[in-house]
């Protein structure tokens, strides 16, 4: 009845739309049982504990192990609507003054090895992402600086009291990084007697979750290998008896594995002319989501360089790029499209197109544009001004879309080059205000949230990953308005006059095109929705392979043996 | 085990002065018993040509992109088509010839004299500096290129002279032992003695005694390295440790959407791959040439 | 010869500790490290405190002689610590991924040996003719091709012609089972990296039989055999290949250790998970511990290679003596 009972409320809640594309969905296919999804994977698993890492490359793999205190709907992954994964009913709403949230949790759902959750283990869990031991990592401290504290009144319940009311609470509990964790687990004693803080670090070797699958094994630059959880707590799923998520860090190697059979689908993205490749290739067989990207791709002047610090040399960068002219040619071979500000393009919050026309760099005619930039340049005292883009080493998006920066700023008398160097150097580099000019500035964030990932773009002081290395008071102070407003029409108007002033007045940072995710994939893949964000929506618990019986039974006799 | 033949060669060029004969005979004999050596010989050449010229033989500036043609296939605008933004292949491949005979003569030409220099010295001066100079060889031949040009790109910055610097590192070490192999056997040489008690310095018996007697081996394995040197220079601008976009090199043209690409775009990833292969294979065919003429032993009797 | 062998191995020690102090300074004068890209690899934000956190625990903030101390003394002790990237120990890394590349460089050598050896000899036989420039061509090709490039064609051809005859493509394996546990699966992923390296690595060893050849085939004894009026054939496999196989032995000797180290760009383009695509990664994740060891490794075998091919030497060629 319980059920029942929460889903009729998830789908009333969800609106119209979605609850009848789901029933036709079900009635249309019925999910078949079985087989096994094999995924290529990009990146690497630095370790098993999600609240330490920050990439997709373990996320990919280990999320499916784990479950979530609230997750994005894997129905409609493009809404910002979070529906409860281990609590129950719906996901609660802020009482006291929003700073209390209260949530029960599912009765029955059970982790890998047999112990059975309770709310006892999601409050060990959030203790150690937001209150770590000393010499514990968590890599989300910071962005839950407004937890008071954490407890659970009952074993089924869970209350967290806030310090002060904040829109961007809900977004970091929903963020896929936070795997729940057996209490008991954090608690281990080393064996040995040596390490006291075992019990906190076993998770970074070992995985235990209430996940739709369990850890079969992992061979380290090979491949991960889980197999269905029976005692999962989403009736019925998963569908597919397992997943191999085999690591293949060549892009090219991905696409290859696609197209000859070796993998059925990549969850972060593939250039649009390998989309086109595959389906020219494929045909019917490939099946291909698409989705605007919660990533953006911009660039900074370095002001603690004099070039930088005149305002006007910043204004004729951003008005030089042809971004209407690039979303149109460049999304033919980039993974970039969308011309956007601030906000992820779809998203409530971003700005309207007639708006964004009237900005610096967004101008329709890009002959007037540049003309701008030229005299702006000239006045600046700045023309032919020489200056290196400090990019990194991977093709998609930074090198393709850095050299055509290059080349679009050269076309306003710019004398630029660039600098492409490693991963590793680069951060580094970013990190040192002497090492750079003009650094590309990319951000991928999961739950869309821009509100808070308007952070990004404040002082230099107070936003650790300021590339621009700017001190603004006024966008500080516009920034901890709009974080404490209540009212969401006043709230969108703060964020417009911040935006204009970071795109436009003050022209701090250059937003050249939003990322777009391209998800091409064998058709015979169901089940999975893309989001907005390559983080999200990989619990892979709804997906399932619709191939004749014999091969999913022989799939699963491949991997997982009889 | 270049090490021994060559030092063989060494001692035979005393026996019977090949390097004495005057060149167009060597010329003609090059041509006669060496079509293939001649057929190297041109493929150099005109890639030299290629390179001199290349303003006047590309039909568009290599840097300029056009976005209304990206990826456009062969045609009689764009004869090895365009990439994807929109550059023609042909005239990045002519003018990316430049940068592979620079980086390759410039590093075998500055790694060669080194180790030409810090060979034959070694030679010279034998004993305790042999033995240190040789350990500290070792460690840099065993050295792994990649982790090498990491570093040096990572420190000074990406860019030619840079991709050249290491590419130099490992080749100086090879180099100065070959030299050095042959230099033991002059050393043994009466007028090496001779020069000493005429009481010349170090560097000018080094120098003017030493050094051009060793020239056959030297001038065979430098030809060789111009070409490994391309290899190398296109395979780190392929790793990302190279020449930097927009610079139009071989290795580079390669990376990323040419090889994403290949399938339906096939023209980016197969000339600029075709220009490496014919230019290394060219640098190895006239040095393998050469290598037969210079040494008597290897000559047909036939 | 015993004192000869004493006295090289002396001398692997200081090369060895001249290779460590190099590698270990090379790699710290990169500038950033593993926590910042385990903490923000994907370009997300990074928390200041776990960012300190890692440093300390992974010693990156400890003064640089003393990291120097640790790492000669785990090197010397062969205890060579966890990667700083996975925090597994660097020995189980090394070891799951060292049978892959083993393999393959055992392949790709014999796949040299089967090409170089009949080739070169035909060569050296027909001198100076068309089947002489033709072996030649194809041989130096081998060195001219980019091994990343034509792995690249290999694979493309592999799809084109496989969806065209049979209507599904075909492409090689992607993930690795063991050689004794599935061999057909095993098989048909690493014939073509072995095909493609070994091709490669026969181009020396082709040029090498042949020179080798064409200088014993001038020998007073092959002479002499000739004059006997014994068959050419008979002259060239009893007589003038056996005696010129010492230089190619020792070239696909040392092809040999370069191989285990010259796998980086191969193990990419095939998606092998062997020491090359580990080296790779480690120097990318900035990995310290692990590319310190991976590359005391290389220099190790390549080093001791080369000690073994010299002694060989000794043994096979009696007029050598080593003193």
């Amino acid at each position: 009845m319980k059920t029942s009972f929460t889903r009729l409320a998830m789908t009333a809640g969800l609106g119209a739309a979605v609850a009848a594309g789901g029933i036709v969905a079900a009635s249309a296919e019925e999910p078949k049982q079985g087989g096994v999804l094999r995924i290529v994977v990009g990146s690497k698993i630095p370790s098993y504990d999600g609240h330490r890492e920050s990439t997709f490359g373990m996320i990919h793999p280990i999320r499916p192990f784990y479950s979530l205190l609230i997750r994005v709907n894997p129905d409609d992954p493009q809404s910002s609507n979070f529906i409860c994964d281990l609590c129950e009913g719906d996901v609660p709403t802020a009482t006291n003054d929003g700073k209390t949230y209260t949530f029960k949790i599912r009765q029955g759902a059970e982790f890998h090895d047999g112990t059975p959750l309770t709310a006892h283990d999601i409050v060990a869990t959030y203790n150690k992402i937001v209150f770590p031991p000393e010499g514990i990592l968590s890599n989300r401290v910071s962005r839950f600086a407004m937890v008071e504290k954490i407890s659970a009144p009952d074993d089924f319940t869970v209350q967290f009291d806030l310090k002060y009311a904040s829109p961007g609470f809900m977004p970091m509990v929903a963020t896929p990084f936070n795997f729940v964790y057996a209490k008991k687990d954090l608690e281990r004693v080393d064996p040995e007697g040596k390490d006291p803080q075992y019990g906190m670090k076993w998770h970074q070797n070992n995985i235990n979750g209430t996940g739709a699958f369990s850890f079969v094994e992992h061979q380290p630059g090979s491949h991960v290998l889980g197999k269905r959880h029976e005692k999962y707590h989403h009736e019925g799923k998963p569908y597919l008896d397992g997943f191999k998520a085999i690591s293949a860090p060549k892009m090219s190697v991905r696409i290859q594995a696609i197209r000859g059979g070796r993998a059925d689908i990549e969850f972060r993205g593939f250039p649009p002319k390998s989309r086109d490749d595959l389906v020219k290739a494929l045909g019917d067989d490939i099946t291909v989501q698409e989705s605007a990207w919660n990533c953006t791709f911009g660039y900074a002047g370095n002001q603690t360089k004099p070039l930088f610090q005149d305002k006007r040399v910043r204004q004729a960068m951003t008005l030089a790029l042809d971004r209407w002219g690039a979303s149109n040619y460049l999304s033919k071979i980039a993974i970039v499209k969308t011309v956007g500000g601030l906000a992820l393009p779809g998203h409530p919050l971003a700005t309207d197109e007639a708006t964004l026309k009237t900005y610096y760099g967004y101008w329709p005619d890009i002959e007037k544009s540049r003309e701008k930039a030229r005299e702006l340049l000239k006045e600046a005292g700045a023309e032919g001004a020489s200056f290196k883009i400090w990019n990194r080493a991977v093709d998609q998006p930074y090198k393709v879309v850095g050299t055509w920066m290059l080349d679009q700023w050269k076309q306003v008398g710019l004398n630029v080059e660039q600098v492409v160097v490693p991963t590793g150097p680069w951060y580094a580099g970013l990190r040192d205000p002497d090492a750079f000019d003009v650094a590309i500035w990319p951000s991928c964030q999961s739950v869309v949230n821009p509100i808070v990932d308007a952070g990004a773009w404040i002082s230099k002081e107070r936003a650790a990953d300021n590339r621009g290395y700017y001190t603004d008071p006024v966008l500080d102070e516009w920034y901890d308005q709009m974080n404490r407003e209540g009212d969401p029409a006043k709230q969108a108007e703060l964020y417009r006059k911040f935006e204009k002033r970071v795109l436009h007045d003050e022209a701090h940072f250059g937003q050249v095109l939003w990322w777009h995710k391209i998800n091409p994939h064998r058709s015979f893949v169901k089940g999975w929705k893309i989001a907005p964000s390559h983080y999200l929506n990989q619990s892979l618990d709804q997906v399932w392979l619709d191939v004749p019986d014999e091969e999913r039974k022989q799939r699963t006799m491949d991997e997982l043996g009889g | 085990m270049a090490t021994l033949s060559e030092g063989r060669l060494a001692v035979a060029m005393f026996e019977e002065p090949a390097a004495l004969k005057p060149w167009h005979v060597k010329l003609r004999d090059m041509a006669r018993k060496q079509p293939v050596g001649v057929a190297g010989a041109i493929i150099v050449v005109l890639m030299v040509l290629m390179a001199i010229f290349a303003d006047i033989v590309t039909p568009y500036d290599p840097l300029l992109n056009s976005y209304e043609y990206m990826l456009a296939p062969p045609d009689g605008n764009y004869i090895f088509g365009t990439d994807m933004l929109g550059r023609d292949v042909y005239s990045r491949i002519v003018y990316g010839a430049r940068t592979a005979l620079f980086v390759g003569f410039a590093s075998a030409a500055v790694g060669g004299i080194l180790g030409l220099i810090l060979g034959v010295s070694s030679a010279y001066f034998g004993g305790l500096f042999d033995l240190i100079f040789q350990r500290v060889m070792d460690v840099f031949m065993a050295f792994p290129l990649v982790i090498m040009a990491l570093a040096v790109v990572s420190i000074l910055g990406t860019g030619t002279e840079n991709v050249i610097l290491a590419i130099i590192v490992p080749f100086v070490p090879r180099c100065a032992r070959v030299v050095r192999s042959s230099a033991l056997q002059i050393r043994e040489i009466p007028y090496i003695d001779a020069a000493k008690a005429c009481g010349f310095g170090h560097a000018r018996i080094i120098l003017r005694h030493m050094a051009p007697n060793v020239m056959a081996p030297f001038l065979i394995m430098i030809t060789a390295f111009v070409g490994q040197a391309i290899l190398t220079e296109a395979s780190l601008s392929y790793l990302g440790l190279g020449v930097q976009e927009p610079t139009p090199a071989w290795g580079l043209m390669l990376q990323g959407g040419a090889e994403e690409f290949a399938e339906s775009a096939p023209w980016v990833a197969v000339f600029p791959g075709l220009a490496i292969t014919l230019a290394v294979f060219g640098f190895n065919l006239f040095g393998d040439a050469l290598r037969d003429v210079l040494d008597p032993r290897l000559r047909s009797s036939q | 010869m015993y004192k000869y062998v004493i006295k090289r191995l002396l001398l692997l020690i200081p090369t060895l500790f001249g290779a460590a102090v190099l590698v270990f300074l090379l790699l710290r004068a990169v500038p950033g490290d593993v926590c910042q890209l385990r903490l923000g690899g994907g370009g997300e934000w990074i928390d200041p405190v776990a960012l300190e956190q890692c440093k300390i625990q992974l010693g990156l903030n400890d003064p640089l002689h003393l990291q120097l101390v640790d790492f000669l003394a785990s090197f010397f002790t062969f205890n060579f610590g966890e990667s700083m990237w996975t925090g597994r120990p660097v020995a189980f890394e090394i070891g799951l991924r060292f049978e892959l590349s083993l393999q393959i460089a055992i392949m790709a050598t014999l796949v040299s040996i089967i090409v170089a050896i009949p080739l070169g000899t035909i060569s050296a036989i027909k001198q100076n003719t068309w089947i002489d420039y033709l072996v030649r061509t194809i041989s130096i090709a081998g060195i001219a091709i980019p091994s990343f490039w034509l792995g690249i064609i290999i694979i493309l051809g592999l799809l084109i012609t496989t969806q065209a005859w049979t209507g599904t493509p075909w492409m090689p394996p992607i993930d690795y089972r063991p050689l004794w546990e599935d061999p057909g699966y095993n098989l048909s992923m690493l014939i073509w990296p072995a095909v493609a390296t070994g091709y490669r690595y026969s181009a020396v060893a082709t040029r090498m039989t042949r020179s080798a050849l064409l200088e014993v085939l001038r020998e007073d004894y092959v002479r002499t055999a000739r004059a006997k009026g014994l068959l050419e054939k008979m002259i060239i496999n009893r007589h003038a290949l056996r005696n010129s196989l010492l230089p190619v032995v020792t070239i696909i000797g040392i092809e040999f250790a370069f191989l285990m180290g010259g796998l980086v760009v191969t193990e990419q383009v095939f998606n092998l998970n062997g020491i090359g695509k580990l080296f790779v990664e480690s120097v990318t994740n900035q990995d310290y511990v692990m590319t310190q060891s991976l590359v005391m490794l290389v220099v190790t075998i390549f080093v001791l290679v080369n000690l073994v091919v010299d002694i060989l030497y000794a043994v096979l060629d009696p007029r050598i003596r080593y003193s």
